[in-house]
């Protein structure tokens, strides 16, 4: 299994000249065959992550490893890694199938060899038939595919994708992700995705890492990270949350608007200031008796699939409910909750910490059982 | 109705000057070139561009000018891809048009100071023990000069074509597994050739006709057609042979406008 690793960033590093570094002291492993996205705001470091894996810049400080081998100092064009590009990057003086070729007459393949190759790439991404156009003619959910194909007819371990799916409109960027998806759990090779949207990371991945200035923040399964965020940041940033402060009164037990709840959160210390999460779509709109808050609407908005309606409680905390049930402006409502919807965080604990915490009462409840 | 009539209005001076300027000179070039020395309708001066003499001179032409055109190409492009890509590109782009605003008389007699016999070039040459040498009125300085004075012509679309590339065109070229060279030759200079072609027309077409720099830099040493235009129209004043040569250079310019046709590829 040491094969599993394909990529491995150690403490790496990188500032450009003097301003303040764009990674900073970054390590991770990606395995072999999966889908990951790296997910962050803008400036988050992501694309250089990507730019680094690439080779088409250089960490300031520590190592990358490639298949086991180092590549500090290995460029980009000897590296078995290849990109599909923002703005696609395809060659305006080369059609189609020149564009697909281009990584394959540079290993000076034999033309019948080239010629099975590019028919077979472009049949995986949907383009049979295209190899004559030219690359102006053809719309940008066409022009995704002709750079996913140039990409993976080279036969890379890893394609890192640079938000591919940004300049599509919103339907069309719903197909693909489907499509990149299947793709790549037909190709097997690994992906590494770059995206600001959250909805795309957890809709795609095996692996999310979601990072903020330069860190990593929390990695993981799409369904950890929703579940259990690390921080306020990460709360915040992947879906909708109601976040307010609370104190943990002991096991299972937290305080927050003046009340305690039970949760299902352990392994703090007794009366630790905390704050808490309650996703949107975990609060159920009941009568004020039935609640286990009792909160005043103030606005609703119509989503399609569901309500948004934002609340206030007598303390002023602002509460949004995402339900399939109507209220009126105004009305006093209850909202209910379950235990497991509660979930805590500590202030500043670091990841390494929170696996920890979440390993070790995984592991009692295997003792009790 | 009334927009596409004042669109014309504002044509009229354009169509005037061209007519003025333009048309009327080249349908008299045509005239003259039918004629003469005696004032007689006759295809004598065609006939006579045929022979030794005038081929050659043309050849001479070609080869000047090629050769002209050659040496600009070497020294611009690497100037502008280096342009592209430092800091104050613009600045330094303004420096090297700006000796293109000065006459090119005021340049040529310059380099006469410069190349002369007590000139700045032959004191250095002193200075490292080489010893005075004949610069003035050789190939080299014609070609020197020559060059100096179309680099800019050259430059200016190459750096124009270099820095509408797009730069993930380059990553994506090395992500791909190309190396520099092979990333100029696949990629770069596909995409700029139409600068090239741009650049090589404006410095080959006047370079062809060149003749004030041909008697003041290189002393009457090689004789272009421009040249020789100039001395039938001056000294011998056979119009008629000088207007055949002119509509030679004519028909020239165009074929080499059309062989060099910018064909535009989207981006």
């Amino acid at each position: 299994m040491e094969n599993a690793v394909i990529i491995q960033f150690n403490h790496v590093t990188k500032q450009y000249q003097n301003d303040p570094a764009v990674l900073k002291d970054v390590s991770f492993e990606i395995e072999r065959g999966k889908f990951y996205t790296l997910l962050g705001p803008s400036g988050c470091g992501k694309t250089t992550i990507l730019r680094l894996i690439a080779g088409f810049t250089e960490a300031t400080t520590g190592d990358i490893f490639i298949d086991g081998k180092k590549v500090n100092t290995i460029p980009a064009n000897r590296r078995q890694v290849n990109t599909v590009f923002q703005d696609y990057a395809l060659f305006p003086h080369l059609n189609v199938f020149e564009n697909v070729a281009f990584g394959l007459r540079i290993k000076k393949m034999k033309q019948a060899q080239i010629e099975a190759k590019v028919k077979e790439a472009l049949s995986f991404v949907n383009l049979k038939g295209y190899e004559n156009r030219e690359i102006s003619g053809m719309s940008g959910g066409q022009r995704q595919r002709v750079a996913i194909a140039r990409a993976i007819v080279n036969e890379p371990e890893v394609i890192l994708l640079d938000e591919p799916l940004s300049a599509l409109d919103l339907k069309l960027r719903t197909q693909m992700q489907y499509e990149l998806r299947e793709l790549q759990k037909r190709l097997g090779i690994t992906f590494i995705f770059v995206t600001h949207d959250q909805e795309e990371a957890l809709a795609m991945s095996d692996e999310i890492f979601v990072l903020n200035e330069g860190k990593i923040q929390q990695s993981g399964t799409p369904i950890d990270i929703y579940d259990e965020p690390i921080n306020r940041f990460v709360a915040d940033f992947i879906g909708e949350s109601n976040i307010v402060p609370g104190i943990m009164i002991e096991d299972f037990l937290v305080e927050f608007v003046g009340k305690r709840f039970d949760c299902v959160d352990q392994g703090m210390n007794t009366n630790e200031p905390v704050e808490v999460v309650i996703r949107p779509e975990d609060l159920e709109i009941t009568t004020r008796e039935q609640g286990k808050l009792q909160v005043t609407v103030h606005s609703l908005l119509f989503r399609g699939v569901h309500y948004e309606l934002s609340c206030t409680d007598e303390d002023g905390n602002e509460w949004l409910v995402h339900s399939t049930k109507k209220a009126a402006i105004g009305d006093e409502i209850g909202l209910y909750f379950d235990p497991e919807s509660i979930h805590v965080m500590r202030l500043g604990e670091s990841e390494e910490d929170f696996d920890r915490r979440l390993e070790a009462y995984t592991e009692e409840d295997h003792h009790a059982k | 109705m009334q927009s596409k009539l004042s669109r014309r209005i504002y044509l009229i001076p354009y169509a005037i000057w061209i007519a003025l300027f333009v048309v009327t000179p080249i349908i008299l070039v045509v005239y003259y070139s039918f004629y003469d020395l005696d004032g007689n309708f006759s295809l004598e001066n065609y006939r006579q561009f045929f022979t030794a003499v005038y081929l050659k001179m043309t050849l001479s032409s070609f080869w000047y000018a090629f050769l002209i055109t050659a040496i600009s190409l070497l020294v611009a492009y690497p100037t502008a891809y280096f342009l592209v890509r430092t800091k104050h590109s613009q600045l330094w782009l303004l420096l090297i048009i700006v000796p293109s605003w000065v006459n090119l008389l005021l340049k040529a007699y310059a380099f006469i100071g410069i190349f002369g016999k007590y000139g700045a070039a032959n004191h250095f040459l002193e200075a490292i023990g080489i010893g005075t040498k004949q610069i003035l009125f050789t190939d080299f300085s014609f070609i020197f000069v020559s060059v100096y004075i179309f680099i800019p012509f050259m430059i200016l679309p190459i750096f124009n074509a270099l820095s509408e590339l797009n730069p993930s065109l380059l990553d994506a070229a090395n992500d791909l597994g190309a190396s520099r060279w092979t990333t100029f030759r696949r990629v770069i200079f596909p995409l700029t050739i139409d600068g090239v072609k741009t650049g090589c027309q404006i410095v080959f077409i006047p370079a062809l006709s060149l003749f004030m720099l041909t008697r003041l830099i290189a002393g009457n040493r090689v004789i272009t057609l421009g040249t020789a235009i100039e001395q039938h129209f001056l000294v011998t004043q056979d119009w008629g042979m000088g207007s055949t040569i002119a509509v030679f250079l004519i028909i020239i310019m165009f074929l080499i406008m059309a062989l060099t046709g910018n064909r535009k590829r989207g981006v």
